[in-house]
């Protein structure tokens, strides 16, 4: 049973020590940004308060050209506690503060060899949107 | 993306027995649903069996149950059994060239976004889209 609220300054150490255990890079300078008022950035939080999972994200409106939409920029589960409904419950999160503010779509971007996100992502009934990412190294 | 007969009757037949674990279904059940022949079905069932997704009884009128984990296997692993691997096929005539190059890349992008999508959906998440 987890408690999902506002990250709030004190989390970051945490949430930035998770996401490095388990992406490799250490980017606290991202995670201090993500608590810009613009943004919503949640906290799955345990009985014991410790840290279960955290998902950062955004409502962007006309980015590529889109109407507003939610953007989920980030999601992380603590390994110990996956398959217990924490990233569900974070993202039911996130949306539901979208939903609030009248956006009703919810994008993201994955990497398509991260299969275990994408599959994430499938569960909770999202499907192909209607942009193509391209991408070029630069010479 | 084109499927082989055989991927795409994997697929319905994987799909039919998993929605409902506890139950059994011939192979004769499941040709009739979907309007093949029970030879066709049987096969197919076979390469699940093999494969140890369902487990099955003798002849067309044996019936077959679902036995793997809806939350693990996803299409891409049903799609994996009956079609070829990617990379495993031969070399087309004219791919060593610059045209044929650029061409390759453009199909190899394309089965990557395939595979990626196959391998996203869980048996679990294709059965709750579609309730």
């Amino acid at each position: 049973m987890v408690t999902i609220r506002p990250a709030q300054a004190f989390d970051l150490a945490a949430i930035s020590a998770l996401d490095a255990r388990l992406t490799g890079s250490d980017k606290p300078q991202y995670w201090q940004e993500m608590l810009s008022p613009d943004r919503h950035f949640l906290v799955a939080e345990t009985a014991k308060g410790g840290l279960a999972g955290f998902i950062a994200g955004e409502i962007r409106a006309w980015e590529f050209g889109q109407p507003a939409a939610g953007w989920v920029f980030a999601i992380q589960v603590d390994p110990k506690t996956r398959l217990k409904g924490v990233g569900s419950a974070l993202f039911e999160a996130l949306a539901g503060r979208f939903k609030a503010e009248g956006v009703t779509r919810v994008r993201t971007l994955v990497d398509r060899k991260d299969h275990l996100i994408l599959s994430f992502f499938r569960a909770q009934g999202m499907v192909a949107g209607p942009s193509l990412q391209l991408d070029k190294e630069l010479p | 993306m084109k499927l082989q007969t055989a991927t795409r009757l994997g697929l319905y037949a994987i799909l039919e027995l998993a929605r409902d674990p506890a139950r059994t279904l011939s192979s004769a059940d499941l040709a009739e649903r979907f309007g093949v022949s029970t030879h066709s079905l049987a096969k197919v069932l076979g390469t699940l069996s093999a494969a140890g997704l369902v487990q099955g009884g003798r002849g067309a009128s044996g019936g077959y149950r679902f036995i793997g984990n809806r939350r693990r296997i996803t299409l891409m692993d049903i799609v994996a059994l009956f079609e070829p691997a990617p990379g495993s096929r031969a070399k087309e005539p004219g791919e060593d060239t610059e045209i044929g190059g650029a061409l390759q890349r453009v199909l190899t992008e394309i089965d990557e976004i395939a595979e990626a999508t196959l391998r996203s959906i869980s048996l679990e998440t294709m059965l709750r889209a579609r309730s």
